[in-house]
């Protein structure tokens, strides 16, 4: 066990080299001046959406994302007050 | 009453971003609120050291322009609760950190957070300045070789200067980090020794962070070393920074360290 132990304590790189491929398949994407990252267009439009219909204060709307390999996820979290949620709709 | 501390060191690759992820992670390790902040716009890479690169949905630049809340930019660390990122833009031009934005967002912060720690990009543009621009703590990294050493003299001329406390009349409270030390190859006389460096940009010595493995290992994985490593050398020396940075007294500790014992013992700030 500790010599399995030894050997995994010096393969830090191949996380490295992972982790660097996920990072960059994104930001050739859109640092490249190349096709938008999806995930940000995804974001923006969902929030233009929701302003269309309500006037949602910033603070209660959370984003999350977690880039992957294969399968990135964005995590919307809105917060909708009751008055909104009753058809009182503020001015947006 | 939060501090506002600018890691900094007009070279690049001396250390920065590693030691802005160690000290913040043990920082906050210690039960105090931190937020980490990457200045470097165009070049991040705080994100990637911390381990949050995936995890990146706002920046720096979205808050100061208005277009995110600085709640939704801030990156909870999942080891350390305390522990917060505000990362760099990768894209956006570093044109649009404005001098009154970046106030906003410091000041901000401050409300939030016992430390916030600026990460400085490398140089002695707009990025350095503006990052160094609110600090009250300046922690100066630099290598024991003499292009960093030249290279941190002009920082440290700037901090005497440009910095908002240098305008006021008052003194940015200025700390040296030395990085990368090998004592063998300085003991042989290969590169200068501590003594050298302190002598020449006579700051006193955070401490020694020694060149070791374990700083490359916790970055391959995403971790600061004082959380990928605790128990390395390296790690230990930046947890003794954080207790001098807190206004702890350090107690030297003996074991395991001779090399640096007497460097420790003589010079220590």
């Amino acid at each position: 066990m500790s010599l399995f132990n030894f050997f995994k304590r010096n393969t830090s790189a191949p996380v490295a080299r992972e982790r660097l491929q996920v990072l960059l398949a994104h930001e050739r994407t859109i640092v490249g001046g190349g096709e938008s990252d999806l995930v940000a267009i995804l974001r923006e439009e969902i929030m233009a959406v929701i302003a269309k219909h309500m006037s949602v204060p910033q603070d209660n709307v959370q984003i999350k994302m977690d880039r992957g390999a294969s399968v990135s996820t964005l995590e919307v979290d809105i917060e909708i007050p009751t008055t909104i949620a009753a058809g009182m709709r503020p001015a947006a | 009453m939060a501090k506002v501390l600018v890691v900094t060191s007009g070279k690049g690759g001396v250390g920065k971003t590693t030691s802005t992820a160690a000290l913040g992670a043990a920082l906050a390790q210690t039960g105090k609120k931190v937020a980490v902040v990457d200045f470097d716009v165009g070049l991040r890479n705080l994100d990637l050291i911390m381990g949050a690169e995936r995890r990146v949905v706002f920046d720096l630049i979205n808050v100061v322009k208005g277009d995110a809340k600085l709640e939704q930019a801030l990156i909870r660390d999942k080891r350390v609760e305390t522990l917060h990122l505000l990362p760099a833009s990768q894209t956006r031009d570093k044109d649009n950190l404005t001098e009154e934005g970046v106030e906003r967002v410091i000041n901000s912060l401050r409300e939030k957070f016992d430390w916030v720690i600026c990460d400085s990009p490398a140089g002695i543009e707009r990025g350095a300045t503006l990052a160094m621009r609110h600090a009250d703590v300046a922690v100066v990294v630099t290598n024991p070789e003499v292009s960093s050493i030249r290279d941190s003299d002009r920082i440290i001329g700037l901090l005497d200067s440009k910095t908002e406390k240098a305008e006021k009349g008052e003194q940015v409270e200025k700390h040296l980090l030395l990085t990368r030390y090998d004592n063998a190859r300085a003991q042989r006389g290969e590169i200068l020794k501590v003594e050298d460096v302190l002598d020449i940009l006579s700051i006193p010595l955070l401490a020694i962070i020694p060149e070791s493995t374990e700083v490359l290992r916790s970055s391959n994985l995403g971790a600061p070393v004082t959380l990928g490593s605790p128990n390395s050398a390296p790690a230990r020396a930046y947890l003794d920074a954080v207790r001098k940075l807190t206004g702890e007294t350090v107690v030297e500790v003996q074991k395991q360290r001779s090399l640096f014992s007497k460097l420790f013992a003589r010079r220590a700030a």
